[in-house]
This record gives C-alpha cells, structure tokens and sequence, in this order.
C-alpha cells in the first residue's frame, strides 16, 4: 500500500467538559518528513497528540495514521506509532536495560536483550544501563525514553516536547537523533516550546492556536510571509515609543518594544523599505539611534505574529 | 489469546523485577503484619476475655487474611503510580493486550504475596499458631487466602486507575486499613450489637477469616452468624468470585478506555 501521508487528520475535535480543546484539527503529515506542531500553551498540542497515539477518542472528526484509521483500527494505529513525551514514560523501577528489554518483548523483537544493549550503546546509556531509571538525569531519561520508542522501527514517531528542560548538549543529542531517524525514512511529528528546534528540525510547521490550524509551511515559507524583520536600537527608554510609531508608520504592523535591550521591530514586506531609509526616517523622527537593522525573520516573528499573544509569549 | 499471554508474562516479569530491584521495600511491608500480630497478641491481647495463647492462635488467620485485604491498597497505589508516572499511557500507545497489564500486575502481586506471608507464618509458629486440621484443609486455606488476595487486588488496581493520582491513591489506601477493623480479623464478633455485627459479618474479611480459623483447626465457626461466616468456605468463595468478577472487567475496561 502507497501511503503518502502518514499522518492524515480532518476536522478532530476533542472537548473537555466546557474547554474545546480541539477544533477541528486538519493535518496532513508526508510520509518521512519532520512535522513540528507550535503554539502557545492551551493552544491543544498535547492534545492533539494523545488523539493521533490512540490515547485519546476524539468527540469527531477522522485520522489515519499510517493508513489506518485512528478509531476503528486503533490496534494497527498502535502497531505502527511510537510515543515519547512527557506523559508516555519508561519504568523508573526498572534499570535502562531491563525497560528496554521489556518494550523490546512486547513488540515481539526478536532478541530482546541484544536490541536492548544495542539501543543503550547508541544513546551513551550502556555505563548507567543497570541503574535504576529512577536516577537518571533528566537528559538520560530522554534518551531513554526515545531509546524505548525505538526498540522496533516505528513508521511514525511522536515527540511532545522531547527537550523541554533539557540542557542544550542533551538537547542536541536528542535532535541529532531524531534528524538521523528522519533521515531513514521515520515520519516524525514533534511538538515543541522552541522555536529554533523546530526550524532546525522540521520540514513543515503547523501553526496551532485555540485549537485549529492557523498556518502550514516549511520554516522558509512561513518566514517569507513575514518578509523582513526591522529593528531599531535607542538610546533611552524614553526613545522607544518615537521609535515605535516611526516603525509602525513604515511597516503597517504593530512594533514589538523590548525595553531590556531598548529595541523596537516589527515585520515588513514593503521591498522599498531599505536600511538607509530606516535610519533616514528615525533620525529624521529625532530618535536616538544606536543600532539598525533589516534581518531575516526568525521563526520568533513568525510565532508572534500569527498567533494569539498571550503574556507569558510576548 | 497467545498475545495476551505472551504480554501478560512479560507485565508479571516487570513487576517481579519492580520488586527485585527494590527489596527494602518488600521486606518493609512484612513488618506491618509480623508487628500487629505481636502487639495485638501480648499487648490488647491480655485485655481480652480470650487466654493468651488461645487469642494468638485465633489472630494469626485474622492477621493473614487483614493483610490479604491490603491488596485493596497495594494494588491501588501501584495502578496509580504507573497511570501518574504515564508508563500505563505508554503501554496504551503499544500493541499490548488490553488485559495483560491489569492482569499481569495481579498475578505478579500474588506470587509476591505469596513469598511475603512467611515471615507472618513463621513468627505465627513462634507464638504458638499451629495447624490442628489436616494437609489437604490447610492447603485449601492458603488457596482460599490467595484468591481473596486476587480479588482484593483486582478491586485495588480499579480504584488505582480510576484516581490516578498517586496522593489520592496514598490517602485513600491508607484508610482500606480499618476495613479489618470493622470484621472478626482481630476480635470476635458475638459480642457486638446486632446492626455492627451484622456489618461485621458481612464483611468479605470475615467469611475468608473464619474460613481459615475452620481450615487451619484454630476456631470453631460461631454459631449465629450470618450466612458467609457461617458457611465460611462457600462464603470465601462467593465473595471472591463476586468481587473479581465485578472488579476485573471494570479494571480492563478502564485501563482500555480512551
């Protein structure tokens, strides 16, 4: 059978009690490829996640996960998926070895314990293999835990928040992995609070907020919605609103102020907006200006500027 | 059917080896009984009407059977840990049978129960608990004792998965401890009025107790009771049939619901 989605999702909705936490959720995942699902927190990745491994049954709307269908089907859903999360642990009573093994038999892997010392040997568990899993450091118990999602070849991997509160070696270990399973043909979709990770990682970005879908594109295409990010740095605090209504005045768009770093940007598309131009207009506007720029969007911008901004993301 | 008991070995496996890697706390929760059964035999003991002797005899069936009932408990606890711990959502995300994970916990939990009883039998001896009846009767006593441990554990692991929070699961199990209290496990239950007594002895703990005294050759099976203490073997076995007949399929089907 030719599937070339591997995650394929129409109008999933999940409610609880008063909350929708899902709203018609669409995604159309391309078999291996990176999928990277943003959006701030509430905006239902977590449950999105737990509706497409089976965890959840969503109130309507239809999935197929590696062509199987998501309700009907759950048991081949299960047979074809793998769960990393922050919900989906390893035993922390047992050593790493002995939570390898036990994944390993359950899915009927021929040679439980060699794939178990395989697996320990490629994440750099195999010193700490006979310890309880209870005492790992939280990078140790991520690579683990991705470790045990792995003891049989998943079609499709789902990573919630694989590197959340991780340091940034462990962090690179884990997206080091996940790059090379990608690489052998693994569909993988991740949800993640960094924004970095998922523009290093993913080759599509679905947008999330309240629910729904706001956008879908690479990282590039969704920047190039954006255009150019213009940047101002001011002498005082006082500088920032001139500064702010210089740029609101030339881009059209609502400037961010950052008054830590005495900075004001905002996205623009208008290709006659140069950089002398935006010096001329901000001197012009007698704004004390020590720094400009006209930058590439990070996908930061991007976030802030199709989703719903809530404090805790400004 | 292969797959479940091929997935059911592997979960009685991951819990035996729970166990094995943290012996301290096996051997702990033997304490609790073997220390009952000496401060409940010398110490409340001697107020009693009962002799001495005589009442450490009639406690240690009580005491097994009490202890059999913390099933409730630890089977409630551990169904919580692993839901709060989200290893039972990794377990709902694989290809694992639906009743090998409830299952295999109970199973697992009986052999572990089965070890841990020992030590209460062995300090029994010392106070002076014997066997009067015969083999045959003795083994049916501990078959009885084990299949209302099942059945104690199965009703556990429900609870456990349907509070999932490990502090609820604490709390509330600490609290199974005065189910044995309200049943003959320590006292015996003629001289209660009849509204308590009636509770008492309908207590499931009291039928399997007076079912192990009647086995073992300890006590005599009261006159009067109600109907499971005083058909105490029928009474022990209808109420573990009931209790795992309600209480296993719920525990399946709630860890299976999504």
């Amino acid at each position: 059978m030719t599937t070339t989605y591997a995650v394929l999702s129409e109008g999933l909705e999940k409610r609880f009690g008063e909350v929708r936490a899902l709203r018609g959720l669409d995604l159309a995942v391309r078999q291996g490829s990176v999928c990277g699902l943003l959006g701030p927190n509430g905006a239902g990745k977590t449950t999105a996640v737990r509706l497409l491994t089976t965890l959840l049954r969503p109130d309507a709307g239809s999935a197929r996960i590696a062509g199987h269908d998501l309700v009907r089907d759950a048991a081949a859903v299960r047979r074809s998926i793998a769960v990393t999360g922050q919900y989906a642990s390893v035993d922390g009573d047992l050593t790493g070895r002995e939570n390898l093994r036990l994944f390993a038999r359950l899915h009927r892997v021929r040679g439980p314990n060699d794939r178990a010392a395989e697996l320990l040997d490629r994440f750099g568990l195999t010193e700490a293999a006979d310890r309880k899993a209870a005492g790992y450091s939280g990078g140790m118990r991520r690579r683990l835990d991705l470790a045990a999602s792995l003891v049989r070849r998943p079609e499709v991997l789902f990573l919630d928040e694989p590197t959340t509160g991780l340091d940034p070696a462990s962090r690179n270990g884990i997206r080091e992995a996940v790059r090379a399973l990608a690489t052998d043909g693994t569909t993988v979709l991740l949800t993640t609070q960094y924004l970095e990770e998922a523009d290093r990682l993913a080759d599509e970005i679905v947008l999330l907020d309240r629910g729904r879908v706001t956008r879908t594109g690479s990282p590039a295409e969704l920047k190039a919605l954006i255009g150019w990010y213009a940047e101002a740095v001011v002498a005082d605090q006082d500088a920032l609103p001139k500064a702010a209504a210089v740029l609101d005045r030339l881009t059209g768009a609502e400037p961010k102020l950052d008054h830590e770093r005495l900075t004001v940007g905002a996205p623009t598309t208008d290709p006659t907006l140069t950089l002398p131009r935006l010096v001329r207009e901000l001197d012009a506007a007698a704004v004390p200006l020590l720094d400009a720029s006209l930058r590439p969007p990070t996908l930061d911008d991007v976030f802030l500027r199709f989703l719903r901004l809530t404090g805790s993301h400004a | 059917m292969s797959t479940f008991a091929y997935d059911g070995a592997a979960m009685v496996g991951r819990q035996l080896r729970r166990v094995r890697n943290s012996p301290g706390l096996a051997v702990l929760s033997q304490l609790m009984p073997v220390n009952m059964l000496l401060f409940f035999g010398y110490v409340f003991g001697s107020a009693l009407a009962m002799p001495g002797p005589e009442y450490r005899s009639f406690l240690v069936p009580g005491l097994l059977v009490a202890t059999a009932a913390g099933g409730v408990m630890t089977g409630m606890f551990q169904a919580a840990q692993d839901t709060h711990r989200g290893v039972m959502d990794r377990f709902r995300t694989m290809p694992v049978s639906r009743a090998a994970v409830p299952l295999g916990q109970a199973v697992a939990d009986l052999a572990v129960t089965a070890v841990g009883t020992v030590p209460l039998l062995l300090v029994g001896l010392a106070v002076g608990w014997r066997v009067e009846g015969s083999a045959a009767e003795a083994l049916g006593a501990v078959g009885l004792l084990l299949l209302f441990r099942f059945a104690c554990t199965t009703v556990g692991i429900f609870l456990g998965l349907l509070t999932r929070s490990e502090e609820a699961a604490g709390q509330l199990g600490a609290s199974t401890f005065v189910l044995p209290l309200l049943s003959n496990a320590y006292i015996p239950t003629g001289n209660l009025p009849g509204w308590l007594r009636a509770l008492a002895e309908w207590n499931p703990i009291s039928a399997v107790t007076t079912a192990l005294r009647d086995l073992f050759g300890d006590a005599p099976v009261p006159a009067g009771a109600a109907w499971p203490v005083a058909h105490p073997v029928a009474g022990s076995l209808a109420w573990s049939a009931v209790l795992i007949a309600v209480f296993l399929p719920l525990a399946v089907r709630r860890y299976g619901h999504r």
